[in-house]
């Protein structure tokens, strides 16, 4: 037991070494985003929390001469402009998030509004807005920077490889792995015998487990990476769960058998003009309503978690009036204490219910329907159309 | 909805999706597939153990049912045996005692046969023995009688005496 405590020790010790150093140094900046104070202050800075960022900022603070310090370090900026590929780094922003500064690279103006990348047009030289606060003399581009999630990202899926390939390791000298081993098998077992094989089926689910059980580390350990104070939030971008639903959506779509496309496209036991419509039905709910609804749920379970843990620590500026520092702050505390705690639930409870339906959309895929049809007395099929559907509601 | 579509990153899509691809690769190759193969070796083992127990078992309790079932049969033969030693035991006290019965009897209607004989000829022995001397004795008595002259008037006159009478 203490051993398996050293050892998660180490880990930790690991990466905050990892972090620490790069992030002492302080990115003397001008630029905007002062206090966090008002009510719209804080709603802007959920906002601006729950996405995407081009900076990885620790905390930021006024110095006593009304200068604004950024602690943390810059990102890549990689983007495919009219132009080709242009990269810079994200402090050459100065941490401006509505535009003004313009960074211009090899005859291409960039500008960043609220998190996002412009190409201004070729003779502009500032951005202008419209009504709706739109950048009318300029577009998006196609942005692949090293944004804070994509190192979330990098981050995560190197903490994988190394954990799991050291207790496949294990495996080569020993029956039984030891240290933070102990931990990760009994969860490998858990995916494998809890999710993958009931809901894949006995005779298909070795070919799926390898996906599953990455899937589901990644989105667990992502969700629990966005509760440190490092401030991630990649599960709680669509991008991301986008990108894990439509996996998904192409292993099982790739995967189904004859009996799927069957059920699907020509249903069995129900009259033929029925049909053609049921297929449409199923077809929507194959190709879109499944991933959607896989994409939908994580991303808004994980940015909702996000914005109420916020908004109960903004209980602290929010309620100072009414019930004084300590009052407040420690009202403050308490729920954000307890939100948290069931943020680490929640933070578990997606990436299984993530895994879970994506194995029960692949098990219904590659399912043997080896079973006749049924007939009532009359001698008719009866149909099966509802025979899946009773398991995941 | 409208920020939703505003706020979904393409670039961020990109990236994600090659990151997430190279990382289901990797980790197959590097962790799950490893672990998973030990995983079923190991349960494959543990089950090969459980089966090759159950079977040991089984097989103790054949040997055990045998050996019970030979003690069985050794009693069973013991028993038949004590069985039959007791018969013969009786059979041949009653033979004996029905050959002694039948010799006994013969003996005794032998014996018996002996008495009637030696009797039969004991009494002729007696008889010719009494009738010599009853003879000897009427010859010595009608000798005497008739010695004396006295003695025959005398018993004559007892012989008339007696005729009277008539």
């Amino acid at each position: 037991m203490m051993k398996i405590f050293q050892q998660s020790f180490k880990s930790l010790a690991l990466v905050l070494l990892v972090f620490l150093p790069t992030s002492i140094f302080a990115l003397n900046e001008g630029g905007d985003g002062g206090q966090v104070d008002t009510k719209n202050e804080v709603d802007a800075y959920i906002q601006h929390h729950i996405q995407d960022s081009h900076d990885f900022s620790l905390f930021s603070y006024t110095n006593d001469e009304g200068e604004r310090k950024h602690f943390g370090f810059p990102l890549p900026v990689i983007v495919w402009s009219s132009e080709g590929l242009r990269t810079f780094m994200s402090s050459e922003f100065h941490h401006n998030d509505d535009g003004h500064v313009i960074v211009e690279k090899d005859g291409v103006k960039f500008a960043k509004i609220h998190s996002k990348i412009y190409e201004l047009d070729a003779n502009a030289s500032a951005v202008s807005f419209d009504a709706d606060h739109h950048a009318t003399n300029g577009h998006k581009v196609l942005d692949l920077s090293i944004t804070k999630s994509v190192i979330g990202v990098l981050f995560i899926g190197l903490l994988m490889l190394f954990s799991f390939s050291k207790l496949a390791k294990q495996y080569k000298t020993k029956k039984i792995p030891t240290g933070f081993g102990r931990v990760l098998e009994p969860l490998v077992l858990y995916v494998r015998d809890e999710i993958a094989r009931p809901n894949v089926g006995e005779k298909h689910y070795r070919r799926f487990t390898g996906y599953l059980l990455t899937v589901f580390f990644f989105i667990w350990f992502l969700n629990l990476l966005g509760l440190t104070p490092f401030g991630f939030n990649v599960t709680g971008q669509l991008a991301v769960t986008a990108c894990l639903a439509i996996f998904t959506l192409i292993i099982y779509t790739v995967s189904g058998n004859k009996d799927y496309w069957m059920h699907i496209l020509w249903m069995p036991g129900v009259p033929v003009l029925i049909r053609p419509v049921l297929a449409i039905i199923e077809l929507a709910g194959a190709l879109i309503i499944k991933p959607f609804s896989l994409l939908v749920r994580l991303f808004a379970n994980i940015s909702a978690g996000h914005i109420v843990v916020m908004s109960l620590i903004a209980i602290m500026y929010n309620l100072r009036e009414s019930f004084g520092i300590v009052g407040s702050t420690s009202l403050a505390l308490v729920l954000s204490f307890f939100i948290t705690l069931i943020e680490v639930l929640v933070a578990f409870l997606q990436a299984y219910i993530f895994t879970m339906l994506s194995a029960l959309f692949i098990g219904m895929a590659v399912a043997e329907h080896d079973h006749e049809h049924e007939h009532d007395d009359h001698g008719h099929e009866v149909p099966d159309a509802q025979d899946v559907r009773g398991d995941f509601i | 909805m409208d920020k939703l579509i505003n706020d979904f990153s393409p670039g961020l899509f990109v990236v994600q999706t090659i990151l997430l691809l190279l990382l289901i690769l990797l980790m197959v190759k590097f962790a799950w597939k490893p672990i998973l193969n030990s995983l079923n070796e190991r349960e494959e083992g543990i089950q090969g153990a459980l089966d090759a127990a159950e079977k040991a078992k089984r097989e103790m309790a054949n040997l055990q049912a045998d050996n019970q079932k030979l003690l069985q049969e050794a009693r069973l033969e013991r028993e038949t045996m004590l069985k039959e030693a007791r018969e013969l035991k009786s059979k041949m006290i009653a033979d004996a005692e029905a050959e002694a019965k039948t010799q006994a009897n013969k003996m005794i209607a032998q014996a018996q046969e002996a008495i009637t004989s030696e009797k039969k000829a004991a009494m002729a022995e007696l008889k010719s023995n009494v009738a010599g001397l009853s003879l000897e004795i009427a010859e010595k008595v009608v000798r005497n009688e008739l010695s004396d002259k006295n003695k025959q008037l005398k018993l004559v006159e007892e012989m008339l005496g007696e005729a009277t009478l008539n």
